[in-house]
């Protein structure tokens, strides 16, 4: 059961990772990184639930909370670039190489 | 299935042992305080004095705690359940985090160079180049938040050092990563370039600790803890070994990120351009030693049973960032771009005695450095002379701004030979030429990779160690021996503030190079990570 668990996770932060890659837009990418940290919570739920243990859920809220944090700074740096540029495309206007 | 949901064992603390990170703590929250009731006159100053205090209080109490007799006894409670361990590595650590991290906030508040503000935007929030910007900076606001700001960052890699837990790592990591991407966006000047690197290194910042944390909930379902001692322990479950090898690849890749090794360093060069210099100059130094010491504390106590498996890899590893950095640092025509690709090839000779990992476990010669103990000296001299540096590039200026061109710093020895002088000395560091704290790093550490039995990775490192040269070679032929053509940069005069720093990063370059005895035995004695024996 909890192999499918793995499966599932592993897709979903697929996913997010090959999305994280190939858009363009600041938005969708921040939002492909929370599918990854998503991916994670549903490991850390499943391994937990499989070793009838309690430190895994816990885990699960922990990240939560740092997703939290990282959405408020995360979107204040999007909103301040996207004014800047009025644009949310991450490759608009480039000045740094890379 | 029995679940112990209600019985609940109090973590033990040792309070005194802790301080030095609970200060820090502190100092960023008491900054949050001054943020919102201190008026904004007097703010600036409240919020430095605060920071420095705090910071050099933490300092004592970690001189305080040196040699504590429960500093080395694993049988000890300064564990929190666990979770954070309080040992040699992490005091020597400590100390080192808060020293670099005070020199670097001195900095932050130097305000000679901008007629009375500091090198932070006065608005962060308004539109570059708007009438809001304008007005902000014409009413001479200052940017206050910034010191609250790097000392949550300096307690996020305080937490970080000391992790015994991979969720603890995660957290820590992110308390460190979190401040920094808005620190790295709040440049006073050229100020587009600042916020895209402030989103590129958010970005990119944010997928590293996702991968991390992906691998993270692996080695928790290999072996159904958090622990680093039951990580240590190698319990195997039903999964086999692919969930704890694909766990240990995509932690390491996180942690490679942060320390910014290649093929994960494309961030390093973009985010130390854009950022504000003073905040590279924090980064360069904090971030890298931080990651460094929750790299060897994880893949050391943790899973160094898995010795013979990591190595093979971060040796490949250590060669590739060392022959890039070095490589493609020769033709950069940006200082503060050439100064990241060098940071880029010091990460990668850091990894060279990771790799060696010569510990008294491993049946290291006695009476030579460790391998901890050489990182921690190599981060020293490079913590040095990368601070002294940055703080040299924040004085070479073109009508009021940063100039960043090597175009333009042609001739600058003749101009101003006292700071030109002091900038070789940093690079002559960062080279590796005797006599200078960077030649001993560089020594001991090649000497711990050979001790570990790999000495073709050591000769691997001195090898990339001579083309490295190069690149301090061309900077110095530019400063000194070209002359200029099209418009050139004067120097500054600095303010106390830089100076502070510019002369306690000579004296610790040279003194350190000169005597490198002293303090070698003092790292020596605080090496050994300690393993709880675990619940």
């Amino acid at each position: 059961m909890t192999s499918l668990y793995l499966i599932l996770a592993v897709i979903l932060f697929s996913i997010g990772l090959i999305g994280f890659l190939i858009r363009r837009n600041a938005l969708v990418v921040f939002m492909c990184v929370e599918l990854m940290l998503n991916a994670c919570n549903l490991l850390f739920v499943a391994f937990s639930n499989h070793h009838g243990i309690l430190d895994g859920q816990m885990a699960a809220f922990f990240v939560m909370v740092v997703a939290a944090a990282e959405v408020v700074i995360g979107l204040s740096i999007i909103v301040m670039i996207t004014r800047t540029r009025r644009s949310t495309s991450v490759d608009a206007g480039t000045v740094l190489k890379g | 299935m029995m679940l112990t949901l209600f019985e609940f064992i109090p973590p033990s603390l040792d309070y005194l042992l802790l301080a030095p990170f609970l200060v820090v703590l502190g100092t960023a929250c008491l900054g949050i305080l001054v943020e919102a009731f201190v008026p904004r006159k007097p703010r600036f100053i409240v919020q430095l004095v605060l920071a420095v205090l705090g910071l050099i209080m933490a300092l004592v109490l970690i001189v305080w705690n040196w040699g504590s007799p429960n500093l080395a006894d694993p049988w000890s409670d300064v564990i929190i359940s666990g979770t954070v361990m309080i040992d040699g590595p992490t005091m020597a650590f400590w100390a080192l985090l808060f020293g670099f991290g005070l020199l670097a906030i001195i900095l932050f508040a130097e305000r000679n160079l901008h007629a009375g503000a500091t090198s932070f935007t006065s608005s962060a929030a308004s539109v570059p180049g708007s009438n809001a910007e304008t007005e902000a900076a014409d009413a001479g606001l200052v940017h206050t938040e910034v010191f609250p700001l790097a000392i949550f960052a300096l307690s996020g890699a305080g937490l970080l050092v000391a992790a015994n837990d991979l969720l603890v790592l995660f957290i820590g990591l992110e308390i460190l990563s979190l401040p920094l991407y808005v620190m790295v966006g709040l440049a006073r000047h050229r100020r587009v370039v600042s916020q895209e690197a402030s989103l590129k290194y958010f970005l990119l910042g944010a997928m590293a600790s996702a991968i991390l944390l992906f691998g993270v909930a692996f080695l928790f379902g290999h072996t159904g803890s958090f622990d680093y001692a039951a990580l240590s322990r190698g319990v195997t479950f039903s999964f086999g070994d692919s969930l704890l090898l694909a766990g240990i690849a995509l932690i390491g890749v996180g942690l490679l990120f942060k320390i910014g090794a290649v093929p994960f360093h494309s961030w390093v060069p973009d985010v130390y351009q854009g950022a504000p210099t003073p905040v590279t100059a924090f980064m360069s130094v904090c971030t890298k030693t931080a990651a460094v010491a929750a790299f060897l504390r994880l893949f050391y106590a943790g899973l160094g049973g898995m010795r013979l498996t990591w190595q093979p890899v971060l040796a490949g590893v250590a060669i590739l960032t060392i022959l890039v950095g070095s490589i493609i640092a020769i033709n950069q025509m940006d200082i503060k771009r050439v100064l990241a690709y060098s940071a880029v090839s010091h990460a990668g000779f850091i990894l060279v005695p990771l790799v060696g990992a010569a510990t008294l476990t491993s049946g290291m010669m006695p009476g030579t450095a460790s391998s901890v103990a050489s990182i921690m000296f190599y981060l020293v001299a490079y913590g040095f002379a990368a601070l002294g540096a940055f703080a040299i590039v924040t004085l070479v200026r073109s009508q009021g701004r940063e100039v960043t061109d090597l175009a333009a710093w042609a001739g600058i020895g003749k101009r101003d030979p006292v700071i030109a002088v002091i900038f070789l000395i940093f690079l002559l560091s960062m080279a590796g030429i005797p006599l200078t704290a960077g030649f001993v790093g560089k020594y001991i550490a090649f000497v711990a990779a050979w001790q570990g039995g790999y000495w073709w990775l050591a000769m691997a490192g001195v090898l990339g160690a001579i083309i490295a040269v190069y690149i301090y070679v061309r900077v110095v032929q530019i400063m000194f021996f070209k002359d200029p053509d099209g418009p050139t940069a004067t120097i500054t005069q600095a303010g106390p503030a830089t100076w502070i720093v510019m002369i306690l990063c000579v004296i610790g370059t040279v003194a350190f190079g000169i005597v490198p005895g002293p303090l070698l035995d003092l790292l020596q004695s605080v090496s050994t990570f300690i393993l709880p024996a675990g619940s």
